[in-house]
């Protein structure tokens, strides 16, 4: 019997790669027969870090386990450690973190938009997008004190209050950044060079998105409008108004666009929070972080990420540290089951195509 | 929504061409340079004056990054460590936790970020500030991009500093009940109530063990394990740990003069940790069975040698403790009829109730040791016959003499020294008191009795009409500043700064009041006590009662000649080396003679001097 399969190394050291990460596949001509995600090349081990540092220490290092959108996995954390200490915030500090939060998305959509643009070769829109995450970036040294790893939350609210004219700069950047949008989208999502190149790239029925995992824009652009902001609102989402945009053909030009409709709604709650944006405390102090002890309990919190579902089980045996933190990455489901699925059977110039436009960040696969 | 079947055109990227005419976004680094926003988390700055070398920096930080090392030319200051943090930026992940933590803000961040340097050896590195390293920080102008490097480093440049509001640790005091003023001047009840568990939980929460305190404490107390045993709830543990130090803490949970509270690194910018108070906490909530049952676990097998103690103050009992704990036959020579000494019979009891020193006394005295009260060496006894009945001998008789300022008139009647008039009032004798009285004096010897005395007046004419003169202006007073407080809250009108000249005398040869001048300076030149005055300021105080409370002295008497000539006396102290030994090598002392006016002092020298007894006795064996 002739062997006609080839097996083929995608990554770690490949152009069409993000991230340190690789696909094992096998190929057939051009076809890719069978693909294996083969992650582990960064794993530096945070959740079992994390059982060694006390319950304040540890705030510093879940923002280190997704590089682009740091915030969303800070606030997870909070969450969790609030959710099983009974700590209320106080209401400036949820309208604070939701801004936060929806900053981080935009920064982390324009980070997918300059992956996406640059990979299709668009450098032009990639650069635009790469400019106007630095521009978030300068907020949140502003805001934070650092541009890409902010520890800004901590149990009981955020660490500072806005700094003086903060609400303004955020107003100037977004009327900025809406200025630009006719550009971007004359460049990149109305360009039929794009259409052509994403258009039934990666597509996925909604009926095996759901039963493979997917959330975030992977189940938004298969029609189905799920968003746990919406579903189980955290931080002041129940009090701002926006919608839950998306796509029915779930393919990758479908999940574009829902991060191009995403990124609109996320300035419009900013804009909420800003003009809604209650006075008072921002922190609720915690006890001493050498004597604190969180009492024995498990929970499970979710949010909406810039990715999808990111969620984190918590559990505390009554002690000085977390017992085990686990953490439920929506780049996990989209880069290992669903991009295993997706790429059977498409063409291997297609290969990081699909991988990014599943939106998938490594670091969050090697916790 | 839209829909994805709009019309495509692939002419329409061509709009973004106007860029091309537009200025860029970017600049030319390092030909231009934007500074870093005004809360940037770069290099640690540390103001060495503040710093207290606590190492809670060290203990936050999450990647070990900061170790605290040892700064052998720094100047010695009580209260704090000669240690500083040092930095690894091979580690540091620039969170700023420590800057958060870092109880006096001495640890900031700058909004430096640039090192250059060809060494991984530089990473390590001991942060200063400008007002400490001249030479290293210069002005925006003389700062050079070229040169960035951690020992080049732009002067005024503070990023993330500390704010009171965001600190990791609580900064404020439980609150304390204390009886208000018009309830408390009508009795000699105890005034503070003391926490209960609930509060005494969350005020051992506060503590940041870094042991400062520690260093500072006569005694060394392990105050940060006690204060986290009782956060713990382990009330016995807590107890164990303050009697390996401390005999006597009932009455150092009220009365110790707490130089353990004055070092708090908390203190620095907010309020000390209420140490003295939960340890009385602790104390007071373990019944005197279950403390004997604790301390039990210390005592070793019973030894033949006997040894005598002279006076039953704070260090004779604490010396007579441990030296029962280690199986010596202890017997305590105590002039008065109940044992205690200054602590019974000095200290009011709406600050100390008899109650508390007697579950302290009585513990001592069920570890086996034998106290003959109403026994005065010299006089019941002689010192020559304790000394052969004994092997080794101690003596902490104390400072019970009052001194007398010697100004005319001061010898006549309706004039009197404190301590004897604080012993009527504490065994409730009966006095002649007189309706407005003049006390002398500015420390708490002065305040006390100015208190005590007002309660007495309130009860028998109804109201207090106290005036209390010093020499020393009123922020120089020697006296706790919550006493000061406490004593004008319950009437006692204070005269800082002031001379006594001379008492007046009315008519019929009676005390009428007391004529005081201004005092300008206590001390001269050489820094000793010579006040000169202002003679041209005076004021009259009326009163037919006048007290001094200046201060007080040791009566040696008792020892006799052949020995006094042997020891070496310098104003009115004994010296001994730090275990209390005398150049008898029989004789110790500790205590008020040794080192002057203070419980934890006196406390801490009766267990170092137990401890050279047993060594002296072991080696003449």
């Amino acid at each position: 019997m002739i062997t006609r399969e080839l097996e083929l190394y995608h990554g770690p050291q490949h152009l069409g790669m993000v991230g340190n990460f690789s696909i094992t596949l096998s190929v057939e001509g051009d076809t890719i027969v069978e693909a294996k995600a083969n992650p582990g090349y960064l794993h530096r081990g945070f959740e079992k870090l994390m059982e060694y540092r006390s319950w304040t220490q540890n705030l510093t290092l879940p923002c280190r386990i997704n590089v682009v959108e740091p915030d969303s996995m800070e606030m997870i954390y909070m969450m969790g450690v609030e959710s099983l200490a009974r700590i209320e915030v106080p209401e400036r500090a949820q309208y604070i973190r939701t801004i936060v939060l929806e900053l981080s998305r935009l920064a982390s959509h324009l980070f997918g938009a300059w992956a996406y643009a640059n990979m299709l070769g668009f450098d032009t829109v990639a650069q635009w997008a790469m400019a106007y995450r630095d521009f978030v970036l300068d907020l949140f040294e502003e805001l934070t004190g650092g541009r890409v790893y902010h520890i800004y939350m901590c149990p009981g609210g955020v660490r500072r209050d806005l700094p003086d004219g903060f609400e303004e700069k955020v107003m100037n950047f977004i009327k900025t950044l809406a200025d630009h949008v006719p550009d971007f989208d004359a460049a990149l999502f109305e360009n039929k060079l794009f259409y052509k190149r994403a258009k039934g790239i990666g597509q996925i029925s909604r009926q095996e998105a759901i039963e493979l995992g997917a959330t975030g824009q992977v189940l938004r652009a298969t029609g189905m409008a799920y968003d746990i902001r919406k579903v189980e609102p955290y931080a002041a989402y129940d009090k701002v108004k926006f919608e839950v945009p998306t796509r029915e053909d779930g393919d990758a030009y479908s999940r574009l666009w829902v991060i191009h409709d995403e990124m609109i709604q996320s300035a419009h709650i900013i804009m909420q929070c800003i003009e809604n944006l209650p006075k008072g405390k921002v922190y609720e102090r915690t006890p001493n972080p050498f004597k604190w002890k969180i009492p024995k309990g498990e929970t499970y919190v979710r949010i909406e990420s810039s990715r999808g579902e990111l969620g984190a089980y918590v559990v505390s045996n009554g002690g000085k540290n977390p017992y085990r933190i686990f953490f439920r990455t929506p780049s996990f489901t989209h880069g290992i089951p669903i991009l295993e699925k997706l790429l059977k059977g498409a063409n291997i110039s297609d290969v990081g195509n699909i991988m990014i436009s599943l939106y998938v960040v490594p670091p969050e696969i090697d916790r | 929504m839209k829909s994805n079947t709009e019309k495509k055109s692939a002419l329409r990227p061509a709009k973004s061409i106007k860029y091309l005419f537009k200025k860029p976004l970017t600049f030319r680094f390092p030909f231009e340079t934007r500074d870093a926003a005004p809360r940037y988390r770069g290099f640690h700055l540390n103001d060495w004056e503040k710093c207290t070398g606590c190492g809670n920096c060290a203990d936050i930080c999450p990647t070990q990054a900061i170790t605290m090392v040892e700064i052998k030319d720094l100047p010695v200051e009580t209260g704090k460590k000669a240690e500083r943090p040092q930095i690894d930026y091979g580690r540091c992940c620039y969170c700023g936790l420590c800057v958060d933590i870092c109880p006096p803000g001495a640890l900031r961040l700058s909004r430096d970020y640039l090192h250059i340097d060809h060494g991984t050896e530089s990473f390590v590195y001991l942060p200063k500030d400008e007002k400490l390293d001249k030479e290293h920080f210069v002005t925006k102008d003389k700062y050079s991009i070229f040169q960035a490097n951690l020992g080049h480093r732009r002067a005024n440049y503070e990023g993330f500093v500390s704010e009171l509001d965001f600190a990791l640790f609580e900064p404020e005091r439980t609150p304390m009940d204390i009886e208000p003023s018009e309830v408390r001047i009508n009795s000699f009840i105890e005034e503070v109530k003391g926490y209960t568990a609930e509060k005494a939980k969350e005020e051992s929460e506060r503590c940041l063990e870094c042991k400062l305190c520690e260093d500072i404490c006569p005694a060394h107390m392990k105050i940060s394990d006690y204060i986290n045993y009782i956060y713990e709830d382990k009330l016995e543990n807590s107890v164990k740990e303050i009697y390996t130090d401390n005999p006597l803490p009932g009455v150092c949970g009220r009365v110790c003069t707490h130089k353990c509270e004055t070092v708090c690194s908390l203190g620095k910018r907010g309020e000390p940790v209420a140490i003295r108070w939960l340890k009385r906490y602790a104390v007071d909530n373990v019944d005197v069975k279950h403390i004997e049952d604790i301390v039990r676990v210390f005592a070793s097998s019973k030894k033949q040698h006997h040894i005598a103690i002279v006076g039953s103050g704070p260090s004779g009992l604490s010396a007579a403790y441990y030296l029962s704990l280690m199986g010596y036959k202890i017997t305590i020579y105590e002039a008065k009829p109940m044992a205690g000494g200054i602590m019974r019979y000095g200290i009011p009891k709406y600050r100390l109730p008899h109650e508390a020193l007697d579950k302290d006394i009585k513990i001592i005295q069920d570890m086996g040791v034998e106290i003959k009260t109403n026994t005065t060496v010299g006089k019941d006894i002689s010192f020559e016959e304790i000394k052969n009945t004994a092997d080794a001998v101690f003596i902490g008789t104390g400072f019970m003499k009052g001194r007398s300022t010697r100004i005319p008139g001061i010898d006549s009647e309706g004039c009197y020294q404190a301590l004897p008039l604080l012993e009527k009032i504490s065994s409730g004798e009966d006095f002649w008191l007189g309706k407005e009285i003049v006390v002398i004096g500015g420390g708490n010897v002065a305040f006390d009795i100015s208190r005590s005395l007002a309660r007495v007046q309130k009860k028998k004419y109804g109201e207090v009409k106290i005036t209390l003169t010093c020499l020393e202006k009123r922020d120089e007073m020697l006296a706790d500043e919550e006493e000061i407080i406490e004593g004008q809250e319950e009437g006692i009108t204070v005269k800082p700064g002031r001379g006594p000249k001379e008492v007046l005398f009315d008519n019929n040869h009676k005390v009428k009041g007391l004529r005081t001048v201004k005092c300008v300076k206590i001390f001269d030149e050489e820094g000793k006590f010579n006040p000169t005055y202002d003679e041209s300021d005076v004021e009259d105080y009326s009163g037919e009662m006048i007290v001094e409370a200046i201060g007080q002295a040791p009566d040696y008497s008792y020892l006799g000649e052949e020995i006094m000539k042997k020891l070496e006396i310098v104003r009115g102290k004994i010296i001994t080396d730090e275990y209390g030994r005398t150049p008898l090598p029989w004789l110790f002392a500790g205590g008020d003679i040794v080192h002057g006016p203070d419980v934890i002092h006196a406390i801490a020298d009766g267990h170092r001097a137990a401890q050279a007894i047993d060594t002296y006795l072991m080696n003449e064996k």
